[in-house]
This record gives structure tokens, C-alpha cells and sequence, in this order.
């Protein structure tokens, strides 16, 4: 009895951690966006959210393009690291995860300097006689900045599935006489589901709740739901900054169930291996 | 590799490695030009150490980073030994709860931990609530659930018969948890402090929301320098970043392929 006690015990301090700091702020996010300032019931920020529903949109439009271009860019990377050699395996992997080690900021603050009018990809344009083209503080230098950030996110997953991918698999498709284009669309792609389904969720949601990357690269133009939260606590309306965020939180988790209908798969191959 | 694959793996990392080059060149730029370098000059390196705000919140992150990444560390492989025992329902409804942290997206994280701050100062009356404290514990609660998910593995994988063997042999209880638990999930333990801790240094968006003027980490400093529009010394930073973070991993690296030998000593 004294040991199962014991035992019990030990993980009690992080239930009520959990308990405190998971599970009452999420209370908390639902608190403030069905109140007003004064702390009365009102349904008003709820009636107000259909004034954010173009940024809204632009939000999931602008995530979704930095997905799919995530995913075609990353998919061959991907697939042509899982088939090299171990070496050259390691040392790809390192360099492929050592810009994430560097703060999104400083990041996305570069390709700020580069993209500008007067930036280095234009001072070189203009040694060659071409005039300045105007790229930053468009919708095309915001969905740089999110494929640029967040496309390790799209490698690693799409790689650690290529890797799980049996050789014989492959092998047999070839043997049957499967040109090499039918094995990736017969074999690697539909083995590679799982991977693709966990990378599209680790960059869209990134991608559709950023702020910092929509402020410096969009400038004032391309506004997303982040600046917008953003914008709502730092002008001190703490209610309507709670509902949009609530609104963030059910289309993030909306998003991830449907996409763990395809990655349940792999768990259970994981367990089995 | 084939010459094609070879350029497409060159190209991404063209890509990947141009705005980082971009930085630590124009570091070394004579003017305040970030677009026109102009001749070899540390300037930028001599103005950030003179910069007595960005010391300060280096020195700042790295207490929030070690603090947050220990306590969570102990709160987390706790936690996970109490997880395994759980009946199958308790574990599905506590993993619920870790996992939010990891789904959530990091400004809703944030927003949601600044709003319990703020109800409880208003609650009770206190004003400026926000700075070490809550920074310290926002960072402990994203820490956790990585710890976690990275302890309980090794938790599953360990045979329950070791503990009992110990048991049998007379080994008492407490004993018996560092002599044979904890040698064997230490490398989970190990891997959990590392993430927790390299997250912590990292964290812009959670520490943004929790923070507030008394106390600054590094990536807020950041934050408020990239505001205006031309600052160098940000290239000087970043490239001891850089510099700072390729030591490590080549030591991570080689530490990770020298153990193999020692352990396999250690058998026979």
C-alpha cells in the first residue's frame, strides 16, 4: 500500500502545475473573451469578430500557400536525404537544423535588409542596370518569410518517415518493373502520408499565427491575425484580443484533428517497431 | 548522389544559409550600410559590448534558461513516473492536458498565461505583475511538456523486473530509483533539460506577452532593436550566435559518436 502511495505521489506537483498554468489560462483565454472590460457577460466580442474575418481569411490564405510551397520544396530535399549516405546523411541534417538555432528574428530581420528598395538584392540589380524592384511589404516577401522559417519544420518529419520506408519495399516495386517515377507515386508518396500530414501541421500553424514576420516583411499591408491580437493588448483591449486568440486556438485544433487522422497510422507503426 | 540531386541539395542550402551569410558579413561592414559593404571594420562588435542593455538581458536569458530548464527538468521526470502509473484513463487526460502547450500555437500560449497574470492581479489589486517571475514560470510550463515526452519513452522501454530484482535482492526503495531507474532514463532526462533549455533561450512570442519592462531577455532585446530600421550591432550579435551555436553542435556531435566505444568497454 506505502509504495503505491509513493509512487502516486511523485507526479502530483506537476498535476497541479498543469492544473494552474495549462488548464485555468485556457479558462482564462474563455473568461475574457465572454466579458467586457468591466467583467459583465457580453456576447459582443463574438459579434465583433466579423470585422476580422478578411484578416482572418488572409491569415489561413497566406498559411496555406507558405505550406504547400514548404511541402513541394521540402518533399525532394527530403527524399534525397533519406538516400544518402550516413555521413553525408548526418552532416545535411546538422546543416538543414542549424539556422533554427539562430532566433526567428534575426532571421526574418535579414531578409528584411535584403528585400528592401534599397536592400542588397536590388543595390546589386541596380550594378547591373536593372531598376529597383519592389518586393518588400508584399504578400510574396511574407510567404518567403514563412517557407524560409519554417521549412525544417517540413524536412524533418517528411525525412524521419523516408528513412522508416524498407528498402525491400522499394526493391520489389523495382523488380515488378515499376519505373522510378511509379515507385515514388505508388510507394514513397502514399508510405509517406504520415510525414506529410505532421509537416503540413508544423508549419501552417507557425505559418497562419505569426506576427513577427507579417510586421517586418508585410509592413502595414498584410495585417494577420497574430499583429492583430498583437495589436488588441497593446492598445489594452485585453476582451477582444482573448477572442480572436480563442478563435486562433479552435481553428489551430480543428486543423491538427483532422490531420491526426492521418498521422494515427504511424504511431501504432512506431509502437509495433 | 546523383549531379542533380547534388545541385537541388546545394540550391536549399543557398536558401537556407543566405540570409545567415547576409548577417555575418555586413557584421564586419565598415558603414551602417546593410547593403553596400564598404570595407572591414569590428565596430559593431565593439558598440554591442558597450551596450550594457543587451549584456544585461543575455545575462537574463541564460538565468531564465538554466532555472526554467532545471526546475522543469525535476517537475517533468517526476511527472513522468507518476504518468506510468496511472490507470489508462488518468494518463489519456493528464497527456491531454501536456500535450496542449506542443498544439497550441505559441501566442495563444502566451496570451492565455498573460491573462491568468493579469486576473489574479486584479484580483488581488497588485500592479506590475508581470517580469521574472512570470517569464520564469511561462518558460517552466512550455518546458515541461518536452521533458515529458522525452522521460516517459524510456520509462516504457525499462523492464519492470529490474526494479523488482533490486527489490528482491534488498535494495530499499529510494535506492533502488538511483541505482536502477535513473541510470536508465537518463538519456531521456538529458534530452529533455537540452531541449528545455535551448527553448527557453529561444522563446520570443510566450516571453513577449508574459513580460514586462522591468525585466528583458535577449530575443526582446532583439525585438526592440529591430524596430528601427538600421543596426548593425543585431549583425554582431547574430554572428556570435551563430559562431556560439556551431561550437555546440559540433561538441553535441562528436560527444555523440565517442560514448559508443567506452559503454561497449564497459560490457565485457
Amino acid at each position: 500500500m506505502k509504495k503505491r502511495f509513493s509512487s502516486h505521489l511523485v507526479g502530483c506537483p506537476y498535476y497541479v502545475w498543469a492544473a494552474i498554468f495549462i488548464v485555468v489560462p485556457v479558462l482564462m483565454v474563455l473568461y475574457y473573451s465572454l466579458t467586457d472590460a468591466n467583467g459583465a457577460f457580453t456576447l459582443d466580442n463574438l459579434k465583433n469578430l466579423v470585422g476580422f474575418s478578411d484578416t482572418l481569411v488572409l491569415s489561413i490564405w497566406l498559411g496555406a500557400i507558405a505550406t504547400v510551397i514548404c511541402l513541394i520544396i521540402s518533399y525532394p530535399m527530403a527524399y534525397i536525404l533519406s538516400r544518402s549516405g550516413a555521413n553525408t546523411q548526418r552532416t545535411l541534417l546538422l546543416l538543414v537544423m542549424l539556422p533554427m538555432w539562430i532566433n526567428l528574428l534575426l532571421r526574418t530581420y535579414s531578409w528584411m535588409t535584403i528585400l528592401e528598395d534599397t536592400g542588397l538584392i536590388n543595390t546589386l540589380l541596380g550594378k547591373l542596370g536593372i531598376g529597383p524592384i519592389h518586393m518588400i511589404n508584399t504578400s510574396g516577401a511574407v510567404v518567403l518569410g514563412m517557407v524560409y522559417n519554417f521549412m525544417p519544420y517540413m524536412i524533418m518529419p517528411l525525412y524521419s518517415i523516408m528513412t522508416k520506408i524498407d528498402k525491400t519495399t522499394i526493391e520489389a516495386a523495382q523488380d515488378l518493373g515499376a519505373s522510378g517515377l511509379q515507385v515514388l507515386g505508388k510507394v514513397i508518396f502514399p508510405l509517406s502520408v504520415p510525414g506529410i500530414a505532421s509537416g503540413i501541421t508544423m508549419v501552417f500553424v507557425p505559418s497562419v499565427s505569426t506576427f513577427y514576420i507579417s510586421q517586418k516583411l508585410g509592413g502595414t499591408g498584410y495585417t494577420l491575425i497574430g499583429d492583430v491580437i498583437d495589436n488588441q493588448f497593446t492598445n489594452n483591449a485585453r476582451n477582444m484580443g482573448a477572442t480572436l486568440s480563442l478563435v486562433l486556438m479552435v481553428l489551430i485544433l480543428l486543423c491538427m484533428a483532422v490531420m491526426n487522422q492521418f498521422t494515427a497510422e504511424d504511431d501504432e507503426g512506431a509502437i509495433l517497431v | 548522389m546523383k549531379a542533380a540531386s547534388k545541385l537541388y541539395v546545394f540550391l536549399i542550402m543557398l536558401f537556407l544559409y543566405l540570409p545567415i551569410l547576409v548577417l555575418i558579413v555586413f557584421s564586419f561592414n565598415a558603414s551602417n550600410s546593410t547593403s553596400v559593404f564598404t570595407g572591414f571594420s569590428l565596430q559593431w562588435y565593439r558598440e554591442l559590448f558597450q551596450d550594457k542593455e543587451t549584456l544585461q538581458t543575455l545575462y537574463n536569458t541564460l538565468l531564465v534558461a538554466v532555472l526554467s530548464a532545471v526546475i522543469a527538468t525535476v517537475l517533468g521526470t517526476a511527472a513522468a513516473l507518476g504518468i506510468v502509473r496511472l490507470s489508462k484513463w488518468g494518463q489519456k487526460l493528464v497527456m491531454n492536458v501536456t500535450n496542449l502547450p506542443l498544439m497550441n500555437p505559441d501566442i495563444v500560449t502566451g496570451v492565455s498565461m498573460m491573462l491568468l497574470f493579469v486576473f489574479i492581479m486584479t484580483l488581488f489589486g497588485g500592479s506590475d505583475v508581470l517580469g521574472f517571475w512570470t517569464i520564469l514560470i511561462a518558460h517552466i510550463t512550455f518546458n515541461l511538456p518536452y521533458v515529458i515526452l522525452s522521460v516517459m519513452p524510456k520509462l516504457k522501454q525499462m523492464d519492470p523486473h529490474l526494479v523488482e530484482a533490486a527489490q528482491d535482492l534488498g535494495c530499499p526503495q529510494s535506492k533502488a530509483f538511483f541505482k536502477v531507474i535513473l541510470p536508465s532514463i537518463m538519456p531521456g532526462i538529458i534530452t529533455g533539460f537540452i531541449m528545455a533549455f535551448t527553448l527557453s533561450i529561444d522563446d520570443f512570442v510566450i516571453s513577449y506577452f508574459v513580460s514586462g519592462p522591468s525585466f528583458q531577455t535577449l530575443p526582446l532585446r532583439i525585438y526592440s532593436m529591430t524596430k528601427r530600421r538600421v543596426e548593425p550591432s543585431i549583425n554582431a550579435l547574430s554572428t556570435l550566435i551563430f559562431v556560439a551555436v556551431l561550437v555546440l553542435l559540433i561538441i553535441i556531435n562528436l560527444r555523440q559518436s565517442a560514448p559508443h566505444k567506452p559503454k561497449k568497454g564497459a560490457t565485457r
